[in-house]
């Protein structure tokens, strides 16, 4: 990395997240292709197309609002580690000032009874919308009988135990580190590599 | 101290947080719970506002919450919360990730968080359901209510824009955005005009 950072580069930098934590409806995903056009087709910060997709497979990898994951990267591989904090400033900054507004104005509002009718229709929606997402992440990541099985006992463990959903996590991670561990079959399965050797 | 608590509880879900804003739905549900700063439902609300409004849906309900629970600083450091483990994560381990990126156990590991995550985007589901869809919190009892005395315990209008929502969404691939729009227009049309 041995791109001269200057200020006038930053503050572009800066406009451009901004732009795009501003224009961004519907959460991280729907940020990638955006941030993708401006990046290398607009501006040019980076020339190998490849170079952001690994970006974003890192981002969909690691914990963090994707996002925030994949525009503090690419300020990163753009201008270093000020180059990553101006990106998250960035992106961040316009969902933070529009939520405090509505957050200010909302509460004013929310026991209109009109508001509050039109809330309660609005709710059936949000479920249709999180049911829709699960399957899509459902539909990716079961793709046997023991995935399956860690999906049903963390929905019982959260509704009907009420399990904090970080202990789900780590449990879910656990199973990975002992299938790693413990069955070099289910490792190749998983990883891809055993059925093609044979 | 509240300040502070905020932006603990924050950093925490940021840590914990993988696939996306829907997964961390359980995790906020509950800590809002447990130090009282809104009620479900108006949190469920937010997650409404979060798809309509731009921007990442863990910033906005990070804002919101943190907004709510303490005024304008507390929004700043929730948000601030939950966005320091991607800055911190990428800043440190950036160099060596992609070394691991690769790895088998790498591998493992993500197959067996990424059934949990279809089970939490499913139960944030239930948890938003509980306050639209049914009448009373999910339980045992709610279950035998849905088949013994279905209308004590399900709201018919609810189901209806419920139903309404998912064929506009998957049959007509009306925008999300659009579609809440439509169903707000259907609530005020079934809650409050008649």
């Amino acid at each position: 990395m041995n791109k001269k950072v200057n200020l006038r580069l930053l503050i572009e930098m800066f406009i451009t997240f901004f732009k795009i934590g501003a224009f961004t409806f519907g959460g991280g995903y729907a940020m990638i292709p955006l941030i993708e056009r401006e990046v290398i087709s607009n501006k040019g910060w980076i020339k190998d197309e490849e170079e952001i997709i690994d970006v974003f497979a890192v981002a969909e990898s690691i914990p963090g609002a994707i996002a925030i994951n994949s525009s503090t990267f690419v300020g990163y591989k753009i201008a270093g580690r000020i180059g990553a904090v101006v990106a998250a400033c960035g992106v961040i900054l316009p969902s933070f000032i529009i939520i405090t507004l509505i957050a200010a104005f909302f509460s004013k509002f929310q026991n209109n009874p009109i508001v509050k009718a039109a809330f309660m229709g609005i709710r059936s929606t949000v479920v249709a919308l999180i049911l829709m997402a699960a399957i899509k992440v459902g539909k990716k990541s079961i793709k046997d009988k023991i995935s399956a099985l860690i999906c049903i006992v963390t929905i019982m463990l959260v509704l009907v135990l009420d399990i904090h959903a970080i202990f789900a996590i780590l449990g879910g991670a656990m199973v990975g580190v002992i299938i790693y561990f413990s069955s070099p079959k289910k490792v190749a399965q998983i990883t891809g590599k055993g059925d093609k050797g044979k | 101290m509240i300040l502070l608590k905020l932006w603990f509880t924050f950093l925490k879900i940021g840590i914990f947080s993988f696939g996306g804003g829907y997964a961390m739905i359980p995790m906020i549900e509950k800590e809002i719970e447990r130090n009282g700063w809104l009620s479900a439902s108006e949190f469920f609300d937010i997650i409404a506002i979060a798809e309509m409004t731009p921007g990442p849906i863990a910033v906005n309900s990070a804002t919101f919450v943190g907004y709510k629970a303490a005024g304008i600083l507390g929004g700043l450091f929730a948000t601030i919360g939950v966005s320091i483990p991607s800055l911190a994560l990428i800043l440190i381990i950036s160099k060596y990730f992609f070394k691991f990126q690769n790895h088998p156990l790498k591998t493992t590991i993500f197959y067996g968080i990424r059934p949990v995550i279809a089970g939490l985007i499913a139960t944030a589901a239930f948890f938003v359901s509980e306050t639209a869809i049914f009448k009373k919190k999910l339980s045992m009892d709610l279950l035998v209510n849905i088949i013994s005395q279905p209308l004590e315990v399900l709201n018919l209008e609810s189901i209806f824009i419920f139903l309404v929502s998912l064929v506009a969404l998957n049959k007509f691939k009306l925008h999300p955005i659009l579609t809440i729009a439509l169903s707000g227009v259907l609530g005020i049309l079934l809650f409050f005009v008649f």
